[in-house]
């Protein structure tokens, strides 16, 4: 079985984001960018899957810019086989990467897809759930647990309520969430290794994606500031203040 | 007027506040039909037509619908969605999972949180963890697809005349490749964190799993759930479905008490729209003090007893 796993190139989590001038764009320029964390967790996942013999080949996939080869190269780095880039300098809304990455399974054929649930950019949280109605297969959401056997899959998701399982039969689309694993830190000897990995450019035209309708974007801002309040000096205080409140 | 159908959550018994929540901005764009997926939602039903803004309920019974299988739900929600202008449903875990699968079918764009109306077809949803809002505009050629973030926006009332119920048939056909086996419910007695009016939540600052006790102890005073920082989790004191946050769960009660929480960014994304926040903390140059409508600054160990014997009072 193949295992295909989407990531997306994203400012690293640890940037504290910042819009341009116009309002525009965030900057993104000499800013650190890294793979979407819950990408990354979807990575490991399907080594781990592969690891334990359950599949033989990961293949990774990225829609996005040139640049976007650094993060798939991590990818081999930490034990995929080999790597996609679909590279565009557009905006990619989840649409379009459902259908680019629909086009991937049309012709790689793999057992499983996985995901993050979101790219924490965009937080959009819907390439998954669109890729796996294009596809007619099962999908299987912010999951953190994992158990594959013979052509199914049992999956435990995080939802608002607790957590639910479901099984799933294979082929499916799988959206990983934070707790599923802890990704491995990649080694300097993978990361030679890693360079003689096959990287395959392919682009939208290449591969014949219809472009669906996107969201035309009108600009970003800073969120509304929420204006704190006063300090108390003691619980009494606090007391009266919340019953002054009518919060108690 | 625009015709709105919004998908409502519910567990067969009573519908979630979600569903009113998000109701609150479906009302906004035009004349709301609530669709109601289930094995059998008679009751539900009724529940569902007393709420102000609802004109029309629909039921889509059938024994498949009754487990949230988003596969199962989103190609007759596409079907369904055929005679409307708008198609929205909660930004819960169910909205998330089902309307980005419909959409695809519809082949149209999703807006995923909305939390502003600007216009009927542009919104200002939250990007980078809320640390950027952004306005999107949704081509004229397309439904407008979206899900509603819910702490954005107030439960709507009760109305007294009940809006008519229909029963719908549907031909979507429906895959049998997923099976729903089980939910684990969290929380116990307590109030369901996501809903909740009241709640406590601790922090890295408790030191302990046994002395985050003591927040199990307030809230249940105060009748409030309980909720955790991230640092909090990770630490081990309590598991992960209570974690409050952007990668956590996004809530908006009347009154939150953040204890021993330093207030990370991706922490207060989770609570900014809570009616009144409470933090106590050792550290008076915490973060979480610039959001705060009321801080104390002090060792909660001193503060919590102290709070414990006051509310007994």
């Amino acid at each position: 079985m193949k295992i295909l796993v989407g990531i997306k190139r994203v400012i690293d989590y640890n940037v504290r984001v910042q819009i341009n001038r116009d309002g525009t764009d965030v900057v993104k320029e000499g800013v650190k960018m890294s793979i979407n964390p819950f990408d990354e967790i979807a990575v490991e996942q399907a080594l781990r899957i592969r690891d334990a013999g359950m599949a033989d080949e990961v293949v990774v996939v990225s829609i996005g810019p040139g640049a976007a080869q650094q993060q798939l190269r991590t990818a081999l780095a930490m034990g995929a086989d080999r790597a996609t880039l679909i590279e565009t300098e557009n905006e990619v809304q989840p649409l379009a990467a459902a259908r680019a990455l629909m086009k991937l399974v049309e012709s790689e054929g793999p057992g499983m897809v996985l995901l993050g649930k979101q790219a924490i950019d965009d937080d959009a949280n819907q390439v998954g759930q669109m890729l796996a109605a294009l596809w007619d297969r099962p999908q299987a959401t912010f999951i953190s647990g994992l158990e594959v056997t013979e052509g199914k899959a049992k999956a435990v998701r995080e939802v608002d309520a607790g957590l639910e399982t479901v099984e799933v039969s294979l082929p499916a689309v799988f959206t990983v969430d934070l707790r599923l694993n802890e990704p491995r830190f990649v080694k300097m000897p993978d990361i030679m290794k890693a360079k003689r990995k096959p990287l395959e450019t392919m682009t939208f035209e290449s591969l014949g994606i219809d472009m669906p309708p996107q969201l035309e974007n009108l600009g970003y801002a800073p969120p509304p500031p929420r204006a704190g309040g006063t300090k108390v000096e003691s619980v009494t205080a606090l007391i009266a203040a919340l019953k002054d409140k009518g919060v108690l | 007027m625009a015709k709105v159908l919004l998908l409502a959550e519910h567990d067969g018994k009573t519908l979630n506040t979600a569903t009113a929540r998000a109701l609150r901005c479906a009302a906004e764009l035009g004349d709301v039909a609530l669709a109601l997926f289930g094995g059998n939602t008679e009751a539900v039903a009724d529940e569902a037509a007393s709420l102000n803004g609802v004109g029309r309920v629909l039921r889509i019974d059938r024994p498949e619908n009754g487990e949230p299988v988003a596969a199962v739900i989103a190609p007759q929600l596409a079907e369904l969605a055929a005679g409307y202008d708008v198609l929205l449903a909660p930004s819960s875990t169910y909205g998330k999972d089902v309307l980005p699968r419909a959409a695809a079918l519809l082949g149209v764009p999703q807006i995923s949180d909305i939390m502003e109306i600007v216009d009927s077809r542009t919104f200002r949803r939250p990007i980078y963890a809320g640390n950027v809002i952004t306005t999107v505009r949704v081509p004229e050629s397309c439904k407008v697809v979206g899900t509603v973030r819910i702490a954005s926006f107030a439960a709507v009332d009760r109305s007294h005349a009940p809006a008519p119920v229909e029963s719908i048939a549907l031909q979507a056909s429906l895959p049998s490749h997923t099976t729903w086996i089980g939910l684990e419910a969290s929380g116990g007695d307590r109030p369901d964190l996501q809903s909740a009016t009241r709640v406590v939540a601790g922090g890295r600052g408790l030191g302990s799993k046994e002395s985050f006790d003591m927040i199990f102890q307030l809230a249940d005073k105060l009748g409030a759930a309980v909720g955790a920082s991230r640092a909090a989790v990770d630490a081990g004191y309590v598991p992960n479905d209570m974690q409050v946050g952007q990668t956590g769960k996004i809530i908006a009660p009347d009154l939150y008490i953040a204890v021993g929480i330093s207030g990370a960014i991706q922490h207060m994304t989770g609570i900014k729209d809570a009616g009144v926040i409470v933090a106590i903390n050792r550290d008076g140059e915490a973060p979480i003090f610039e959001a705060a409508d009321i801080g104390l600054v002090g060792d909660l160990f001193q503060i919590l007893p102290e709070l414990d014997r006051a509310l007994e009072g």
